[in-house]
């Protein structure tokens, strides 16, 4: 056993050798050198379609995916020693996608042979980029009382109504979308469609937020027809699709940091500096940064010790809501600790005063405030957490 | 693998939440304390040792188990459960892992099978003020005989053997030593302790200076980390099973968003807490000397939890959680003194903050 895992790891550095190419093995400097992959992505840099190619080709954009369906193939096992050698060469992520977070581990679970062999392998390889319809003006926490209406036309289905916080619906070609197929129940009533975002009758309208950045948009449906082949799972099966898909999303922004790779530390060194005894001379902010880096180590242990229990066979399904809220109050946490170690150079908003770093972490900062409001709300979360783990109900 | 107990540890784990629940549940620290012992049960010492419990970090040779750190942190875990009153710690932990780094093979051969027989209890010395300074100390040595004070040494009161560490160097110091005076102190979580006096105290020196000091201290925190995860952990169950039985205008108080966003706050908080007590307890059997931060972290962060979990034990139960009755106080009572014994969280964050440079 270990002396297999010794052989893919010799053989997986030298292909990462080989294949990696050197413009890729340095972090990523801001969000706008991710690649998103789909059918209109423009790379930056030709690199990063190279190893984005290479990796697709290999399924290692989704190393434990069934290589049936362009996966890697991948045992758990096999899967850390890619992941130790990637992070060895420092390389950048190959891909960021929805598909690979969220839907394709629904798929796999829920979706019959067809719709498996047509979408999962164009999102191993990032082909097609996909958002996320949930969320609605009339549900947001309370996502299962969502309106979209999807009517059985015979041999179509039609869609009509409205979506809002649609990650980058305006650049994405599909959408899993949720969709009321019966009025007359709550959470029975609905099911889990796939739209082309291509078809008649879709429109997206950017969100401006408050860091100035639009990664959300409105998405409407208007008579928008569907084959009937597009629907995952049952007829008004789709809310424990919705939920499963919900823990991936969750363990995904949980471990999603927003302002870079900056590090408190260094900013607060920069800015306040330090005393004769090398300690950091604002006593007070050096012993909060202190207390933030220890539930930094402990939120990463947890989640290492998470990994471990689920590897020998413990069900740790339960605990995406703990990590996502725990996730989402560390880098607040850690944005709210950066701008006060930036002072005044984190009150800047744009020119040439300022350097990006700075500009980052103020804008790091106000996007960090939807962490606790995305993928499920903090207060939803602390819900869950309370009646489903700890079995706390309203009667006993 | 830092998280995966072998079998051995399996077993001991439930070998030892069997005993505890069983032979020393709270109410056994109860009945001791309304006996005014504080502190003393040597029966339920003996009952431990004949467990192996005492001699779970000696070796083989000297006939202990030599389980390691994670095997006994298990045990003090489950002990500190029930808030069972034993120098486990002081003597298992902290006498046991002093004799194995600094002791020479004579104090080794002489000291390590009494321990793991449970027949010799032994406790640290290390403060001389209100607060964890061990930097500090004003002990004076001098023709191999000390003197000076010693403050709130845990388990002075009962202790035959004790490490003593004054400034840079480490002593041993027999109970029975001519010129030490002991004044025991009756403590609020009724485990009792002593201050220690020393008038040119016959004292043998361990062998590793500052950097002992530390590594002991460092074993000293990481134990104490684990017994206080066992006590917020059984303090946050008694809160649970409280909020889904009480009943408040018309339904149980576990129904009211109010209570079960802060039990899942606590949860999270245990959760967080218990990766960091276990990755510590492996870290020391894994040796290496990165054991500093290891300790601060799990210290402080025990510290914490224990802290908001011992509060809110007693606020959530309302008028019974402040009667001496019910048990709440006991936790709350215990958790004060765990939390400020050997570096409270400030304290921590502090050295844990100069071992990441800043």
């Amino acid at each position: 056993m270990t002396e297999a895992l010794d052989t893919f790891r010799a053989e997986t550095r030298a292909w990462l050798e080989a294949n990696c190419p050197p413009s890729m093995r340095s972090p990523l400097a801001s969000e706008e050198d991710y690649v998103w992959g789909g059918r209109n992505f423009v790379f930056k840099q030709p690199d990063a379609k190279l190893w984005l190619e290479r990796m697709g080709a290999k399924g290692w954009t989704a190393p434990t995916w069934p290589a049936a369906f362009g996966g890697g193939g991948l045992s758990n096992a096999e899967n850390a020693v890619l992941q130790s050698e990637l992070k060895r060469i420092n390389a950048r992520p190959a891909l960021f996608s929805f598909g690979i977070w969220m839907l394709g581990p629904v798929l796999i679970e829920y979706a019959n042979e067809e719709q498996k062999k047509e979408h999962l392998p164009k999102i191993v390889r990032g082909e097609i980029r996909w958002c996320q319809g949930y969320s609605e003006p009339g549900a947001g926490s309370d996502l299962a009382g969502l309106a979209t209406k999807c009517e059985d036309r015979g041999d179509h289905w039609l869609i009509n109504g409205q979506k809002v916080w649609t990650s980058y619906a305006d650049q994405a070609d599909w959408c899993f979308c949720l969709v009321r197929t019966d009025t007359s129940v709550k959470h029975e009533g609905i099911s889990f469609i796939l739209i082309d975002m291509a078809s008649e009758g879709v429109q997206t309208r950017p969100i401006k937020l408050i860091s100035g950045a639009s990664p959300f948009c409105e998405t409407f449906f208007t008579d928008v027809r569907v084959p009937k082949g597009n629907m995952v799972g049952r007829l008004n099966g789709g809310w424990e699709i919705a939920k499963r898909l919900l823990q991936y999303e969750r363990t995904n922004i949980s471990g999603f940091g927003s302002g870079g790779g900056l590090d408190v530390v260094d900013i607060a060194k920069h800015n306040v500096g330090l005393d004769d005894s090398g300690a950091l001379a604002d006593r007070d902010l050096r012993a909060r940064i202190a207390q933030h880096k220890m539930f930094e180590r402990a939120y990463a242990l947890t989640t290492q010790r998470a990994q471990e229990e689920a590897k020998a066979g413990g069900n740790v399904s339960h605990m995406a809501s703990m990590f996502k809220v725990a996730g989402a109050t560390l880098n607040q946490e850690r944005c709210e600790l950066m701008v006060e170690a930036a002072g005044n150079r984190a009150f800047g908003w744009a020119g040439e005063a300022y350097t990006s770093e700075e500009l980052g972490v103020t804008r790091g900062w106000l996007r960090s405030k939807g962490n606790s409001i995305e993928g499920g709300t903090t207060e939803v979360n602390l819900n869950v957490v309370a009646k489903r783990v700890l079995g706390l109900r309203d009667t006993q | 693998m830092t998280f995966t107990l072998s079998e051995e540890q399996s077993l001991l784990k439930d070998a030892a939440r069997d005993f505890v629940r069983e032979q020393a549940p709270v109410t056994r620290l109860r009945t001791m304390r309304d006996a005014k012992k504080n502190g003393r049960d040597p029966q339920l010492w003996r009952e431990m040792a004949q467990m192996g419990w005492a001699g779970i970090l000696v070796p083989e040779e000297h006939g202990g188990a030599g389980l390691g750190y994670v095997g006994l942190g298990l045990v003090l875990e489950e002990t500190g459960r029930t808030l069972a009153a034993s120098p486990l710690l002081s003597t298992a932990m902290i006498g046991a892992s002093a004799l194995i780094l600094g002791g020479s093979a004579a104090q080794q051969g002489e000291w390590l099978p009494k321990i793991a027989a449970g027949e010799t209890i032994a406790a640290l010395a290390v403060d001389e003020g209100a607060h964890h300074a061990p930097e500090k100390s004003a002990l004076k040595v001098s023709g191999g005989k000390i003197s000076g004070g010693k403050a709130y040494v845990a388990d002075g009161h009962i202790a035959d053997l004790l490490v003593v560490a004054g400034g840079e160097a480490m002593f041993l110091v027999r109970g029975d030593a001519k010129g030490l005076s002991r004044r025991e102190l009756v403590t609020v979580d009724s485990r009792g302790a002593a201050d220690l006096s020393f008038e040119n105290v016959e004292a043998e020196p361990l062998k590793g200076g500052a950097a002992l000091r530390d590594a002991v201290l460092d074993r000293a925190r990481i134990g104490l980390a684990a017994e206080m995860l066992g006590q917020a952990q059984a303090a946050f169950e008694l809160t649970g099973e409280y909020l889904k039985t009480r009943k408040q205008f018309g339904q149980v108080i576990g129904g009211f968003q109010a209570l079960q966003h802060r039990a899942a706050k606590m949860f999270t908080e245990l959760e967080l807490t218990r990766s960091c007590v276990y990755a510590a307890l492996a870290a020391l059997d894994r040796g290496g000397d990165d054991i500093a931060p290891w300790a601060s972290l799990a210290k402080a962060r025990a510290g914490e939890t224990l802290h908001l979990v011992s509060n809110e034990c007693v606020q959530m139960h309302g008028g019974i959680g402040m009667t001496d009755a019910h048990d709440a106080g006991l936790y709350l009572k215990r958790a004060r003194v765990a939390e400020g014994l050997y570096g409270g969280a400030a304290y921590h964050r502090d050295r844990y903050a100069r071992t990441l440079g800043f």
